[in-house]
């Protein structure tokens, strides 16, 4: 006797714990092995573009913040630069300084974010993501002290930031800065010698340095594939170039060597953060800049390395107050293209890892 | 620092193998012929070099006149990059070739153009709306979009 045997086809979100917010799959099933993948998007697509046009170039910041919620400060960075150099300007360079120290604490809470709910997807449930609320926190706690906001911050400004550090902000700082490198070393040693972490992670959705390059993906998930691209190393923007700091590299371009990159990133993050601190120069924190600015008319193209990839902002000027046109080039967006390929012949339970390791924010998928 | 690929060398190279490809030069970009686009795309690619292998970003512009979609080209390997652009004047059904075929990393960034934008990708596999619902009328991006206010 011969079963009959057909795939099955099975609609994964939008409203799944592992999708990291409303993220859909249509997923067709041979028994456990995904066959082929559809992703659906849009469920939180607000149209930021385009209320872009509307706003003042001061007033989009605030949108910005909407746009990857988990890491709102190197949204503000990317816009900003994006302005700066639409107008020719430069912020002082102790704006600079603040705002590559900001974006640095944006980093590591970003994947203090992504390791936990790496972690919880895989089924250690709880207590991991705890650990990294917790830590993340502290850094909020920061974010609060500067600007009165912990999640949408709208700190950064055309021509510097918001506004200056308050003085309790260095002692607060320092006694982060004491504390969280060991916080990381626990989280290493709690999780990377793991047995089923490292039977869910080693050799699982690998995806070549080649595909990587080809199918745009940038940020932590290139690098895991062995691409030496940095954009705070290859080009540097504000005061990148007078900073020490490594760029981890990974080997397989696999969910391993993607979450330990992160670990890893995070150090280096906390000696930029440091040094940063320690370098801190005097001065105006901010450009004296009318209200309403009107850039030249002209385009130009602002990018950082955003915790998730490369985070662009296309503008494009008409001379008056408000962007003519604001194209955002989304790094969450942009590396899912390759989701297909790395997810087509792996089982279902290594679908949520896979996804979760190339660490995509919704709210900037679709804007 | 990633080097600007300067526009006119880049010019003469394409020049050479396709001599009606480039339509105009700015210092820093370049204008192409949208039916060339494809191969000289393929050729900014392959070529050693060049080595274009990475499209960073692809957007479009409405300047109601025409339409500009913007192509941002890096090589990892000489840390170089540039910048391609196309117009097109049709305003009914604009539309340029796809160049999913060279780099994959364009297949969602057309989609998207397409859906907010409505510019058509040709030879693009699966062109279809990525935010928006299929039924929705009209493409927001465009400059005769209006928001309606409640």
């Amino acid at each position: 006797m011969t079963l009959k045997t057909e795939p099955i086809t099975v609609n994964i979100g939008p409203q799944h714990p592992s999708t990291h917010g409303v993220f859909r799959l249509r997923v067709a099933f041979d028994g456990e092995v995904i066959q082929d993948v559809e992703p659906v998007f849009g469920y939180l697509h607000r149209g930021s573009e385009k209320l872009a046009e509307e706003r003042t170039y001061t007033q989009v910041v605030t949108l910005t913040d909407r746009l990857d919620y988990v890491a709102p400060m190197t949204s503000n960075q990317a816009y900003v630069l994006a302005v700066e150099r639409l107008m020719g300007i430069e912020a002082p360079e102790r704006g600079q300084y603040i705002r590559v120290m900001m974006a640095e604490l944006m980093r590591i809470a970003s994947h203090l974010m992504m390791i936990g709910f790496f972690l919880q997807d895989m089924g250690a449930f709880g207590t991991p993501l705890m650990y990294t609320f917790r830590e993340r926190e502290d850094i909020l706690d920061l974010f609060e002290m500067v600007c009165g906001a912990r999640i949408t911050v709208t700190y950064m400004r055309v021509g510097g930031v918001q506004a200056d550090l308050p003085p309790e902000f260095t002692p607060a700082l320092e006694r982060f800065l004491a504390k969280i490198p060991g916080q990381i070393d626990d989280l290493e040693q709690l999780l990377s010698g793991n047995e089923i972490l490292i039977a869910r992670t080693k050799n699982v959705g690998l995806l070549s340095a080649e595909a990587a390059i080809n199918g745009s993906v940038t940020g932590p998930a290139l690098r895991a594939s062995g691409v030496d691209w940095d954009l705070r190393k290859s080009d540097p923007y504000e005061i990148y170039d007078q900073l020490e700091f490594d760029v981890p590299i990974g080997e397989n371009g696999d969910n391993y060597d993607r979450f330990v990159l992160r670990l890893e990133e995070m150090r280096q993050s906390v000696r930029i953060v440091r040094q940063c601190k320690e370098q801190m120069p005097g001065g105006p924190h901010r450009l004296e800049l009318p209200m309403l600015l009107r850039p030249p008319a002209g385009d130009a193209y602002g990018r950082v390395e955003a915790p998730k990839g490369e985070l662009g902002f296309y503008l494009v000027s008409d001379g008056s107050i408000a962007p003519y046109r604001c194209a955002i080039r989304s790094p969450s967006f942009i590396n899912l293209t390759v989701l297909r390929d790395m997810l087509i012949g792996w089982k279902l339970a290594d679908m949520v890892t896979i996804f979760g390791s190339l660490d995509v924010n919704m709210g900037e998928v679709d804007r | 620092m990633t080097r600007r690929y300067p526009a006119d060398d880049l010019a003469g190279k394409i020049r050479t193998r396709f001599p009606d490809a480039v339509a105009d030069t700015a210092p820093a970009e370049l204008y192409l012929e949208r039916d060339r686009l494809r191969d000289v795309c393929e050729f900014l690619r392959d070529d050693e070099a060049l080595d274009f292998r990475a499209l960073v970003a692809l957007n479009a512009v409405d300047y109601v006149d025409y339409f500009e979609v913007v192509y941002r080209l890096v090589s990892y390997r000489h840390n170089h990059a540039t910048v391609l652009k196309v117009r097109v004047y049709e305003r009914d059904e604009p539309s340029v070739p796809s160049v999913t075929s060279v780099w994959k990393g364009a297949e969602l960034q057309e989609r998207e153009v397409y859906d907010l934008m409505g510019v058509g990708f040709e030879g693009h596999p699966n062109l279809k709306r990525v935010f928006l619902w299929e039924g929705f009328e009209g493409h927001p991006l465009r400059r005769d979009f209006l928001l309606q206010r409640p």
